[in-house]
């Protein structure tokens, strides 16, 4: 049965006040058209994890969507600090729970596995692990060594873009796979969002490039340029000249609102988004081409 | 440094490719890192291997990635794979011979705090935290760290542990049971730091022009300098060339 609706039904209907949402893609295939619209419906108390924030998160902390931040790098990849976040963090209005990359994928990997924690050497760096009782350490029972340890992340909600998909979900990606995988399996429910909704024959002739399953995916969306500011392999490029200008506008709690004033609450939908960007910000974005050779799956 | 033919980011990165060597495979940061790696690789080391965190092996950017996660990494690689797999098959298991590290302070057994100035739950400055630094630093067979050398940058003892260089020095480091060989260099504006056999960072070498007393005064403990303190040698044309001309001809990083 197609899981194919509108992504403002897909968020009214999956995604409620007080839930841990994944908004996943690392750098690539951020899902801002999804942030964006979970603004607008004005949801709040969430809890946000992704291991980088990025703009998407640091722009719902800035509009009040957040309780607590999960991450583990609160950086503007490439430009500077997360503002918004930062002010909300130093000022103590913003919980927070911080791991490195490898322990929050960690945790996610637990959370998709189906395991109780996920085992990872010593960092020998110990101060995170202090002021966070999630990292444990125990003994490897073969060898008697210490072992680091995480628990399962499993969201209530993971939102993750990708190139195709058909109307059952079954999602392919390519470029950076980030942890788009892991968070679909770890979560509860799923919203996928596409560039291009494609027949499931498209989808089958290249199994192995189908990254998610439509078996874990709850709706479907059809949202061209979701991913802007951050890009879709192939699709467009990343819109750095945008992470340059959100560094200056969001240095104020109201530079920061007058954008979501224009460019969310002002707006219906991303396709009225990517219309207000306007034709030269389209053909500098534009990806160009680059194709891979196709292969011999056989006729068995 | 106005009179040279070079500035104080050219001269870094020209010092850190250096220190990189033919078939290394690299752990690659975007900005000083990503330039040191390319020149590296059209220099000495045409066979060095770039890898970066997103989970892209072999990448061949062909325009300064301005992300660690741009596209440009991707078209013409030899690899990706999911950000799991880069942590664990990659590093984790010991398949990385250099991380590249940065952070805003920096201390005398090469600790790095990237997360925090002041208290931890109730913090002054918030920094970005550890993002892969934590695991880098510690599995890494060598570990780099490009940065310029101001006392702020350089106190005796980090606020906060956000990756393990020496600890508290001695075998401290070897007694977590951490992989890696930890903080081989230091490049800096002035010179190059490198840990002694307790781990301390002393001066090892110095680059031309510059004198021990303008190191002592930017670095924040007493500053030791090697027995064998070398002066490097200066950028050289083709190195600066290569740099301007074809990896940086924006200047947005040098």
């Amino acid at each position: 049965m197609s899981k194919i609706t509108s992504l403002p039904e897909a968020i009214r209907q999956h995604v409620y006040t007080g839930d841990l949402v994944y908004a996943s893609g690392f750098t690539h295939l951020i899902p801002f058209a999804a942030g964006h619209e979970i603004i607008r419906q004005g949801l709040k108390d969430l809890t946000l994890a992704r291991a980088t924030p990025d703009l998407i998160y640091d722009q719902m902390v800035a509009a009040g969507c957040a309780r607590k931040l999960i991450f583990s790098y609160i950086g503007n990849p490439g430009v500077g600090s997360l503002h918004r976040i930062r002010a909300a963090l130093e000022s103590g209005q913003l919980e927070w729970e911080e791991y490195s990359h490898f322990g929050m994928i960690s945790r996610l990997q637990a959370g998709a596995s189906g395991l109780p924690f996920m085992p990872m050497n010593p960092s020998g760096a110990a101060d995170l692990a202090e002021r966070n009782p999630c990292y444990q350490q125990v003994t490897d029972p073969y060898s008697g060594r210490a072992v680091v340890v995480v628990p399962p992340l499993t969201p209530d909600i993971a939102i993750i873009h990708a190139q195709r998909a058909d109307a059952l979900g079954n999602a392919q990606i390519w470029g950076i796979l980030g942890e788009q995988q892991l968070a679909a399996f770890a979560s509860q429910r799923v919203i996928l969002t596409v560039e291009e909704i494609v027949d499931e024959t498209i989808i089958r002739a290249d199994p192995n490039r189908t990254i998610i399953p439509g078996m874990v995916v709850d709706a479907v969306c059809h949202v061209p340029f979701c991913a802007h500011p951050s890009y879709t392999q192939g699709y467009y490029d990343r819109d750095n000249e945008f992470y340059l200008a959100w560094d200056k506008l969001s240095k104020t709690p109201q530079g920061a609102q007058e954008y979501l004033d224009a460019w969310v609450f002002g707006l219906p939908d991303r396709a009225a988004y990517w219309e207000k960007l306007g034709s030269e910000t389209h053909r500098r974005l534009e990806a160009g081409e680059h194709f891979s050779q196709p292969v011999n799956y056989g006729a068995y | 440094m106005d009179e040279l033919p070079y500035n104080a980011q050219e001269l870094m990165v020209v010092n850190a490719a250096r220190l990189l060597k033919d078939h290394d495979v690299v752990f690659v940061g975007v900005g000083i890192p990503n330039l040191a790696c390319n020149l590296a690789m059209r220099t000495h080391a045409p066979n060095l291997q770039m890898i970066y965190e997103a989970g892209v092996i072999g990448a061949q950017p062909a325009r300064l990635p301005l992300s660690i996660g741009d596209p440009t990494l991707v078209t013409g690689a030899t690899a990706v794979c999911s950000m799991y797999d880069i942590f664990s098959l990659y590093l984790q298991r010991g398949n990385v011979d250099v991380g590249f590290l940065g952070g805003a302070q920096i201390d005398q057994f090469g600790n790095i705090n990237a997360t925090v100035i002041g208290d931890y739950d109730h913090p002054k400055v918030r920094l970005p935290g550890s993002g892969g630094s934590m695991e880098i630093a510690a599995w890494a067979n060598r570990c780099y760290i490009i940065t310029p050398h101001q006392k702020r940058r350089f106190p005796a003892r980090v606020d906060f542990h956000t990756s393990a260089g020496f600890l508290t020095g001695g075998d401290a480091r070897t007694k977590t049971g951490v992989r890696g060989g930890g903080p081989q260099a230091v490049v800096t504006n002035l010179g190059i730091l490198q840990p002694d056999e307790s781990g301390e960072l002393v001066l090892a070498a110095i680059h031309p022009g510059v004198v021990f007393e303008e190191v002592q005064e930017n670095t924040g403990w007493t500053l030791k300098q090697a027995l064998n303190c070398q002066v490097t040698t200066p950028p050289t044309e083709m190195e600066l060339q290569i740099l301007r001309e074809k990896l940086d001809p924006n200047r947005i990083y040098i």
